[in-house]
């Protein structure tokens, strides 16, 4: 008889693994909060840092088999309750499901960035998020066209609910650097004449051809890099968004005007991380993302047998590293479920 | 700029409030500042919102400026301020309105600290018991005069004679406003709107029919602050700080600038009058200042009292083209007569900034 | 001068801020455009460490790159002087800036506009 295995969350790493447990033969049921897969992939236009087609890559991961895969798309799951060896998922509409296994794959959600008042945004009209950006980028001269005229200088501010215990996240979001660079790049290509900027505190480049993307933005696209984190935004006269911030390199303060700012949102712990913590009985780490039990040796695995972790609920991951993670953890689930099968 | 995002923000800022039976509390500069000021607001409390307001005689000093400039130690402060709660305690009242912003801060941050420490509370209680044999509680409420105003922005607004508008044009006035810094950035939950873009003086301005304007450097310091006014030296900082307001917002051409701590208005209206004399700049039209006032004045104003009732007279940066366009009468004769009709005489012009006499 | 003027026994502090919108990056772009390299600095100081003048006096050509790339040319031509054009610094650099020859473009630069 086939176990079956629930799969929270439909995004890459839900559908990765989905695709290998469905493979080994297991009973896979998908269940997503929204009325579509592919989560925040689906919004995006390139990917870093070798600027890959997003939708691509998306397709890439959802047209993988899913032969016996179910999927409940809006089913926003509240808990998780173990019960005799088996789990009771239970969503927000009341819909209530059993699996022998349950893999978390709930993800991550954008940082609002109203909550950087000081910033303005959700106030000043060019003050936008870089994840609109990428829409924006989707869409023909949509900066252009949500500006006005053509933009002679555009500002990108790293760190945007990230490394900020003002706001309670002291984490780094680690992909935020690296699309700050691409994004610029793209910005520079769309408006060759426009100065672009980049305000940052350290840049993290931290992945596989990361540094050689930094290096490309300069040598090739002339992007600026400023060393400081940004104050505050206002808005003049004519609507630019004016900012303050330290040159830290010289140690003077600088103001600068622009056209557009894009603000760097982090990743935050989604929502239901919570309640899904307290009634499976699982831990919450202190950053809000789901703790794993032993985070060298078994990221994937929780304090509850049967119950594990893929993708960036645990933690702020890149696209690959969600890939590899959503993998590692479907071994994880089968090698549960075949020492359960021999009990 | 979307004024959408920002009632976001300020239904995030909202505080309690009370409406009646308040205990205030004055300022120990703002009746040399701004003169008519408090007596304005006991009155509009008392005769046009027919509110109980116990005004006591025997209050302190909150001690905060000494407390600021590192001569006052944090538990004799909290001792005074434990005295003045058991006034008010001993008045019969628990709805506690300080008139100084600096104050307001400062019992902010003791109640605060109070909660997070019971054993300092208890320590402040038996210095008190000591010092004084007086008992006293927390209070209910605590909020700052402006709160109250801002409160009962719409009552006032129903009994106005005036409102902030060009009589000529019927357009509302453009009016910059500015909070003083202890009202909400220690404790932005406290004020009304936060920290970032509070509200508290702006709801006025919009129920008096203004309009506000939010120029590039409203968040910059006025060039109050203890340290920057209080040793002579340190002075360039501080009328530095209002000059860089002053240039981030003339462009707008504002009609007036309205402030609710002791220290803005001094300095945004006295600094305006030193950097005339000292570079020859005014920053309204025609040599004019732009002209600033406490949020009382405005009330006041609004209600039709008398402008040299007001204090107004004291100003550095003469009200009279504010009243002129708003269409305030006001007799130039009785300027500069003290309160039983008597002349106090005329001050002398000064040399760039314009100036009204009789 | 108004001779009418008063003082008060303290002045308006002059702004230290940098106003980027004022700034004329035209000495920087006429650098890059002789020297691109000058885009790839990343500020890390190697050059300032290893530097023989930098030890005697207060020369930085960490400072010196940023000063230009912020438009910032008031007392400029001093600070090059400082160099004494070892090339230590080309040896030292990890992001292969020609340092040496955009210390002689700075100069040149600024000797021609005669700031």
């Amino acid at each position: 008889m086939n176990k079956q295995v629930a799969i929270i969350g439909a995004g890459i790493a839900g559908l990765e693994a989905a695709s290998i447990l469905d493979s080994m033969g297991f009973k896979v049921t998908l269940v997503e909060k929204a009325e579509h897969t592919g989560g925040h992939i689906q919004n995006w236009h390139q990917l870093f840092p070798d600027r890959r087609n997003a939708t691509e890559v998306a397709q890439g991961i959802i047209s993988k088999p899913l032969a016996n895969v179910s999927t409940e798309f809006n089913r926003e799951v509240t808990s998780i309750q173990p019960f005799a060896e088996k789990f009771i998922i239970s969503a927000k509409d009341g819909w209530v499901f059993n699996a022998d296994a349950v893999l978390i794959t709930t993800g991550f959600e954008l940082f609002d960035a109203k909550r950087k008042e000081e910033y303005g945004y959700g106030i000043y009209d060019h003050v936008i998020t870089s994840a609109e950006l990428e829409t924006l980028f989707k869409k023909e001269n949509g900066v252009t066209l949500r500006i006005g005229r053509t933009p002679s200088r555009i500002g990108l501010v790293h760190c945007v609910g990230s490394r900020d215990e003002k706001i309670g996240n002291i984490f780094c979001s680690k992909v935020c650097c690296v699309t700050a660079v691409k994004q610029a790049i793209e910005l520079k290509e769309l408006y060759p004449e426009c100065e672009i900027y980049c305000l940052y505190m350290d840049l993290r480049m931290s992945g596989r051809h990361y540094e050689e993307l930094y290096k490309q933005a300069q040598e090739e696209y002339s992007i600026q890099f400023i060393r400081g984190r940004l104050s505050e935004a206002a808005e003049d006269k004519s609507g630019k968004i004016i900012v303050k911030v330290e040159d830290t390199l010289l140690g003077r303060p600088l103001k600068m005007t622009m056209d557009m700012l894009v603000l760097m949102t982090g990743m935050v712990a989604s929502a239901q991380t919570a309640s899904i913590c307290s009634s499976a009985g699982i831990q919450k780490d202190s950053d809000g993302f789901f703790k794993a039990s032993d985070p060298h040796l078994y990221g994937n695995i929780t304090g509850i047998p049967g119950i594990f972790l893929a993708g960036t609920c645990s933690g702020p991951k890149t696209i690959s590293d969600t890939l590899s993670d959503a993998r590692s953890a479907a071994l994880a689930v089968q090698s549960y479920l075949s020492a359960e099968a021999n009990n | 700029m979307k004024i959408e995002g920002k009632k976001l923000i300020w239904k995030e800022y909202q505080k309690e409030i009370a409406t009646d039976d308040y205990f205030y509390a004055r300022s120990c500069i703002r009746q040399n500042f701004f003169p008519g000021s408090e007596k304005a607001f006991t009155r509009i409390l008392k005769d046009e919102l027919g509110k109980n307001l116990y005004d006591s005689q025997h209050h302190t000093s909150c001690t905060g400026i000494g407390y600021h400039t590192d001569v006052v130690p944090f538990e004799t402060t909290m001792t005074v301020v434990a005295r003045q709660f058991s006034l008010m305690q001993e008045a019969g009242y628990s709805n506690y309105i300080a008139s100084c912003i600096t104050s307001f801060g400062l019992y902010t941050e003791i109640i605060e600290t109070w909660k997070h420490f019971p054993e300092t509370l208890e320590k402040t209680r038996e210095y008190l018991f000591k010092a004084t044999g007086r008992e006293f509680s927390i209070p209910n409420n605590l909020a700052h005069a402006s709160d109250i105003i801002y409160k009962f922005r719409n009552e006032i607004a129903a009994k106005a004679k005036f409102r902030l508008v060009d009589k000529e044009t019927g357009c509302p006035l453009k009016v910059v406003e500015h909070i003083g810094c202890h009202y909400s950035k220690m404790f932005p939950h406290k004020g009304v709107g936060g920290a970032e873009f509070p509200y508290v003086l702006t709801g006025m301005i919009e129920a008096w029919g203004g309009e506000v304007v939010d120029y590039p450097e409203r968040r910059h310091c006025c060039g109050f602050g203890f340290r920057q006014y209080a040793i002579q030296a340190n002075r360039g900082f501080s009328i530095s700080c209002s000059r860089k307001k002053f240039e981030s917002m003339a462009p707008y051409e504002p009609d007036m600038i309205i402030t609710n701590c002791p220290g803005c208005p001094m300095f945004l209206d006295r600094w305006q009058y030193a950097l005339s004399e000292m570079e020859g700049q005014t920053y309204g039209k025609n040599g004019n200042g732009i002209p600033v006032f406490t949020y009382e004045e405005v009330a006041g104003l609004v209600l039709g009292y008398d402008p040299w009732d007001l204090g107004l007279q004291v100003h550095q940066v003469p009200a009279e083209p504010l009243l002129d366009k708003i269409g305030i009468p006001y007799n130039p004769e009785n300027k500069f007569k003290g309160a039983n009709g008597e002349d106090l005489g005329q001050p002398d012009a000064p040399n760039f900034l314009k100036f009204y006499k009789e | 001068m108004n001779e009418k003027k008063l003082a008060f026994g303290y002045t308006v502090s002059k702004d230290r801020q940098i106003d980027f919108d004022e700034a004329s990056l035209e000495l920087y772009n006429k650098v890059c455009a002789a020297e691109p390299s000058i885009r790839l600095c990343i500020s890390c100081g190697t050059c300032a460490a290893t530097c023989s003048a930098a030890k005697f006096s207060d020369f930085s050509l960490r400072k010196l790159i940023l000063q230009v790339r912020r438009g910032i040319t008031k007392g400029l031509q001093a600070e090059v002087s400082k160099c004494m054009l070892c090339g230590k610094c080309q040896l030292a650099c990890p992001r292969g800036v020609s340092t040496r020859a955009l210390i002689m473009q700075i100069n040149m630069n600024l000797q021609k506009t005669g700031k």
